[in-house]
């Protein structure tokens, strides 16, 4: 798949975003009055500036409120109410941060609805048959991971940072190593795609258009590919390895920027993988 | 609206002859031209005339080569579009309701007003039969010529899809699958019709007739055939002297 600039930025940072508000949601002693909103405003910032990222996805964005509607059976139009709930809600939380009264329960639902929207965003992948590594039950326990790791981090919980990077890693690893076979596994190939394999072994013999097109660009896209085996060693070390280490050594203050900053673009590195090495069985017509 | 209906009166769809089709693209060039004047908005190209031209298209023709067991192998041209699946995937996953499927007759469409253009339905098809129109931002697809089949203004022979209508060969043949005794049900059951992907649980509605087995050599091809062995294998006169000299050289 084409890994679009927009749909990286958007999953990585809407996905922080929501995962601080998880994070802020369930903490035991909210920082009160103006203090309490610094890492609010910081959680929306990074929600907002996703939502936007990805609104640059859409080709009518003068249209984007009719995305609303199909909640009963689209995840992306399930991703937008929640996205919205968790949004009102957690300006519900703050106000009552602000007025130094906070409302614990508003607080806990602000968190589950953030989880619920990171849900949304994973299933609108992992909903998808026709992109078979795509096609499981870790895509959205990957994003769920991801999203807390992050909001840990940026929340300053060191210890459960520190275990989240390791479960998140773990999964991350496995997910790599998993998603490799899934295509082979979902039993799609050349012969049942053109139900020629009772006829002998097919073979795509030419394309039937010799410029590029709009299925090539976004749905056959092998260009990026290439580099996947290194981009995940990258992404590894920068989202996993440097920030677990530097929360083993020391609790200094801007040890926690540093591994904050290392893990963001190692999530970066990791969506962009997420992207680029998703192969869509139409690929198998093109012969890719 | 953007559920499957439960049932559909009818549901039409193409049956498309793997075995006749000559990859001669006329059904491409009508189905672009059609589409391109009856809509909303033309099926768009970008850069027509340039170093880099692309464009939407709703129907392609790809081109496969099958190898069998023994023998030699036999090309196939394998023309492509929307399926107009009972369980069309790209309905399901979208936002707006924009895509859905027809009660009436099966079809499935997109309502251009109030399609957004996330491009979510055309990841969700397995089969590639949707393209994004990059002139206009929304999704366009094979509507079965729906603005042909029921219009009354135009002749009875041309009511149909542009791509039957265009066929040289009489490859693509038109008409509702659903009714069991209609003459593409029974053109499907007789010739062992079969869907594309039956593993992504989509359930086409197009069918596809594959290749009939090709004649092979068996036996003496004919009774003339030893009269027709080369008879002088070895040169003589002037050409056989220039053969033995040179291969004493």
């Amino acid at each position: 798949m084409h890994p679009a600039p927009s749909l990286v930025l958007f999953t990585t940072l809407s996905g922080l975003g929501f995962g601080l508000l998880a994070w802020l949601g369930v903490a035991p002693s909210p920082p009160r009055g103006l203090a309490g909103l610094g890492p609010l405003a910081l959680a929306y910032a990074l929600c907002l500036s996703g939502l936007a990222a990805s609104a640059a996805h859409l080709g009518r964005r003068d249209r984007a409120l009719k995305a609303f509607s199909q909640w009963r059976t689209s995840w992306l139009s399930r991703e937008a109410w929640a996205a919205l709930a968790t949004l009102l809600l957690g300006g519900g939380f703050g106000l009552s941060l602000l007025l130094g009264q906070p409302v614990r329960p508003l607080g806990w639902l602000t968190a589950a609805a953030a989880l619920t929207t990171v849900l949304c965003t994973g299933m609108i992948y992992a909903q998808l048959r026709s992109v078979p590594r795509w096609h499981h039950s870790s895509t959205p326990a990957l994003f769920l991971a991801y999203a807390l790791t992050g909001g840990a981090l940026l929340a300053g919980q060191r210890w459960p940072a520190l275990a989240l990077l390791i479960g998140t890693a773990a999964l991350q690893l496995w997910v790599w190593h998993d998603g490799g076979s899934r295509f082979a596994r979902s039993g799609s190939t050349l012969a049942s795609a053109t139900g020629l394999g009772a006829q002998g072994r097919p073979r795509a013999l030419f394309p039937p258009h010799s410029g590029s097109s709009y299925l090539t660009r976004e749905m056959v896209f092998v260009v990026a590919r290439r580099h996947a085996s290194k981009l995940r060693v990258l992404a590894g070390l920068c989202a996993f390895l440097l920030p677990a280490a530097l929360l083993l050594l020391g609790a200094l203050p801007y040890f926690g920027l540093i591994s904050l900053a290392s893990h963001v673009t190692g999530v970066f590195l990791s969506r962009w993988v997420f992207f680029a090495e998703a192969e869509h069985v139409v690929g198998l017509y093109y012969g890719r | 609206m953007t559920d499957h209906p439960s049932h559909t009166h009818r549901q039409l769809g193409l049956v498309i002859d793997l075995d006749t089709c000559v990859g001669c693209q006329a059904c491409v060039v009508s189905c672009k031209a059609w589409n391109s004047q009856s809509q909303p908005s033309p099926l768009s190209d970008q850069d027509p005339y340039g170093a880099d031209p692309s464009g939407s298209f709703l129907n392609r023709v790809h081109g496969f080569e099958v190898a069998p067991e023994a023998g030699p192998a036999q090309l196939v041209h394998f023309p492509k579009s929307c399926l107009h699946c009972a369980e069309a995937p790209c309905v399901i996953v979208c936002p707006t309701g924009a895509s859905y499927k027809r009660v009436e007759d099966g079809i499935v469409l997109v309502n251009e007003a109030d399609c957004i253009g996330c491009g979510l339905c055309a990841w969700a098809c397995p089969y590639g039969a949707r393209e994004m129109d990059m002139a206009e931002g929304v999704m366009k697809k094979c509507t079965l010529c729906v603005d042909r089949i029921y219009n009354e203004r135009l002749p009875e022979a041309d009511r149909e899809p542009a791509c039957v209508r265009s066929c040289p060969a009489g490859a693509r043949h038109f008409g509702d699958l659903s009714d069991p005794e209609s003459a593409v049900s029974l053109l499907v059951e007789a010739r062992g019709g079969m869907d594309l992907m039956p593993e992504q649980g989509t359930r086409p509605a197009n069918k596809y007739l594959p290749p009939r087995p090709r004649d092979a050599w068996q036996g003496e091809v004919d009774v003339l055939a030893p009269w027709l062995e080369p008879v002088a294998e070895e040169p003589k006169g002037l050409l056989g002297w220039i053969d033995r000299t040179l291969a004493r050289l």
